[in-house]
């Protein structure tokens, strides 16, 4: 386990973005020409349309009356008492649709339809974004395509079956490796078909300059919500550590946006090692990856020696991805972020415990975060705030495997 | 005194020549330029590097020429083409399978220009050239005498401000692209920003995906050709026979075929190399 504490400074630096598009180093709109037009419109607008109070009131609105907003910042007693210090759960998991993904893409509906476009498209990897995706399609009736790795879609039956009963088009990714990266792949050549009606949801802090801007503002209603809540609990906005896993990275975006310059706050993103760091099946970005281009977006991913994107694994689809979100990234190499990795394994056992000590089964993303108390101790008066990304309805299966 | 450098640096050869932009455009003129002086319609291939097999690239390149082909784009494959359709998808998914890779498609560039003339560009994704670093890339590429650079995923502000300055060191052409909904105002930029060419997208697509233009694309060549731009413009993607290359050229300086020749080189190899540009040629 590494520990990258950052001393607080008088002025501390800028980790959000900044004008360019980038933090940091990482970042930036590395897009074919092709895609220009559709990603300049939505740099130029996204601002804009988003700070329009008729804006702001609907996405609130939806995220009130919809999702179930303000979701629970939930005090937990057993697992507290079990790691001796202070533990809050950021109940995300009771989000519609079951996990924070839907955030994003109330937003980002809105933005599609204030944009003027009528066709949507999505890539996914588990499933929880194509049906987050698929759900404000149907709640504003407009076509919806999601694209998901071949491979994806035999593993990952319910979530299909949910996108088509929410009306949406699953079309199979079947180049490369079949798997999330491949879907990415083919949602982006679809927008390179079709620049003029169709907006495309990413459902990560990812791709090109504004998405993982974008993303992370729409998503930070977790944290905004956190500070009122702690507020009200604990007397003070800020905890003392803020936790949530990192794949692409939007939930972490998220919780971290508001306390992303308090330096009193110590940030920790939680990477899944999958089989091991060293085992050649893992998707720990910050520990294997470089810097390099993917999907749009100069970030640390996971290559060889000469270039090429490597496959990376996890027994967590939504945390099986070869990059990390440039925010992410740039919390890394600034040593503002702790990253820790955590193994299948682990992941598995601190979900199972959940289930047991608090009665919420959590989707095996959030599992990860969960595993870290066994290894990173806190002070028995830190408060630790951990973003209980999903549930893990759509996981059972996996834990049934697992433990049987 | 202008006259007595200039016989100095061509004694001194190649690489102190370099040493001064402005000697550079006076006497070594890129092969591109030169190509693009001529009085015809140039005819552009694509292939990729290490496709069907790991050794055809030095083969597949002397054959082009010695069918007469102008220019060629020689593609460095990569593990996520986003720009690509299926053909050349796959024939790089095969070319990484057999071996391929940056060090070697260099390797076995390394006597090109004793048997091949025409010039020649790489065209791949920015990621590979990143990590064999963008100046060591360069260097390489004026070693083995490569004329130009197509990196569609490079987009026009990175390299003004990053990488311009490296690739006219190793006089390098950078070419860019534009599409039909690339504005005006951003066609002027990108103009001002070539040397060489424009790469005109012919359609809003992913390469290998046209069946024959239609008005709107007529239209949209005429309205680039009423520009009046510095660099002529080469059309490329969903160019696949005699009749489309025809109607590309008659408002362009040229076209690019890439998905077409790949597919016949799957289906006929090397062999099939001179039926399938003399049908292309064919009036």
């Amino acid at each position: 386990m590494k520990l990258n504490k950052q001393i607080p400074s008088a002025a501390p630096p800028n980790y959000n973005v900044n004008e360019k598009g980038y933090y940091g180093e990482f970042g930036g709109a590395y897009i074919p020409e092709m895609l220009y037009p559709n990603v300049e419109e939505l740099r130029q607008n996204y601002l804009k349309v988003m700070a329009e109070e008729s804006f702001q009131k609907e996405f609130h609105q939806l995220l009130k009356d919809y999702v179930g907003r303000p979701t629970p910042l939930y005090f937990a007693k057993r697992l507290s008492e079990k790691y001796n210090t202070k533990i809050y759960l950021k109940r995300e998991d009771l989000c519609h649709t079951g996990a924070h993904k839907v955030n994003n893409t109330i937003g980002q509906i809105l933005m599609a339809k204030r944009l003027g476009k009528t066709r949507i498209i999505a890539e996914t990897g588990a499933g929880q974004h194509g049906v987050a995706t698929a759900t404000v399609c149907a709640l504003m009736g407009l076509e919806c395509i999601v694209f998901m790795g071949e491979i994806d879609i035999k593993r990952q039956a319910p979530n299909v079956a949910r996108m088509k009963m929410l009306g949406a088009k699953v079309v199979p990714a079947t180049s490369g490796s079949k798997t999330l990266k491949d879907a990415t792949n083919e949602a982006i050549r679809d927008w390179i078909n079709n620049p003029l009606d169709t907006h495309y949801i990413i459902g990560s802090a990812v791709g090109p300059h504004p998405y993982p801007d974008m993303v992370a503002r729409f998503q930070s209603v977790i944290s905004e919500e956190i500070k009122k809540q702690l507020n009200e609990k604990e007397g003070r906005e800020n905890p003392d550590f803020v936790i949530a896993c990192v794949g692409g990275g939007s939930n972490a975006a998220g919780a971290f946006y508001h306390y992303l310059d308090k330096m009193e706050v110590g940030i920790i993103a939680v990477e899944a090692a999958g089989k091991g760091i060293d085992s050649g099946e893992s998707a720990a970005t910050s520990a294997l990856g470089k810097v390099g281009i993917i999907h749009g977006s100069k970030t640390l991913l996971m290559q060889t020696p000469d270039g090429q994107i490597t496959e990376p694994y996890s027994i967590s689809a939504g945390l099986d991805y070869p990059g990390v979100g440039p925010m992410h990234a740039n919390l890394f190499a600034s040593g503002r972020g702790e990253f820790i990795s955590i193994t299948d394994e682990e992941a598995m056992d601190a979900g199972m415990q959940l289930c047991k000590l608090e009665g919420i089964i959590p989707a095996i993303e959030s599992s990860h975060a969960l595993a870290i108390f066994e290894s990173r101790k806190f002070k028995k008066n830190d408060i630790v705030v951990l973003n209980l990304s999903g549930r893990g309805d759509k996981d059972l299966d996996t834990y049934i495997k697992h433990f049987n | 005194m202008v006259e007595r450098s200039r016989d100095l640096f061509e004694e001194e050869g190649f690489s102190s020549r370099l040493r001064s932009n402005g000697y550079k455009t006076i006497f070594k003129m890129n092969r591109i330029n030169q190509k693009l002086s001529e009085n015809k319609k140039l005819l552009s291939i694509y292939f990729t590097a290490g496709y069907p097999k790991l050794g055809d690239t030095v083969e597949i390149i002397q054959q082009l020429e010695e069918n007469g082909v102008d220019m060629v784009e020689i593609g460095l494959p990569f593990s996520d083409p986003l720009a690509d359709g299926p053909i050349i998808q796959a024939s790089s998914q095969v070319a990484l399978k057999n071996g391929m890779t940056t060090d070697l498609l260099f390797q076995q560039l390394k006597d090109i220009r004793k048997t091949v003339s025409i010039p020649l560009l790489l065209m791949g994704y920015f990621n590979p050239v990143l990590q064999f670093g963008v100046e060591n890339f360069c260097k390489k590429c004026a070693e083995v005498g490569i004329d130009g650079l197509i990196l569609p995923d490079l987009p026009l502000a990175e390299y003004e401000e990053h990488y311009a300055e490296i690739f006219r060191k190793y006089n390098l052409i950078n070419i860019f692209l534009i599409t039909p909904q690339t504005s005006e105002e951003r066609i002027r930029q990108i103009d001002a920003a070539s040397e060489g060419f424009i790469y005109m997208v012919s359609s809003a697509s992913v390469t290998g995906s046209s069946s024959g233009f239609g008005l709107e694309q007529e239209n949209y060549f005429k309205r680039i050709a009423s520009l009046s731009l510095k660099n002529p413009q080469i059309i490329g993607f969903g160019i696949n026979n005699s009749e489309t290359f025809q109607q590309a050229t008659k408002h362009a300086k040229g076209a690019i075929i890439g998905s077409a020749f790949i597919k016949m080189l799957s289906d006929k190899g090397i062999a099939g190399i001179s039926a399938f540009i003399s049908a292309i040629r064919k009036v």
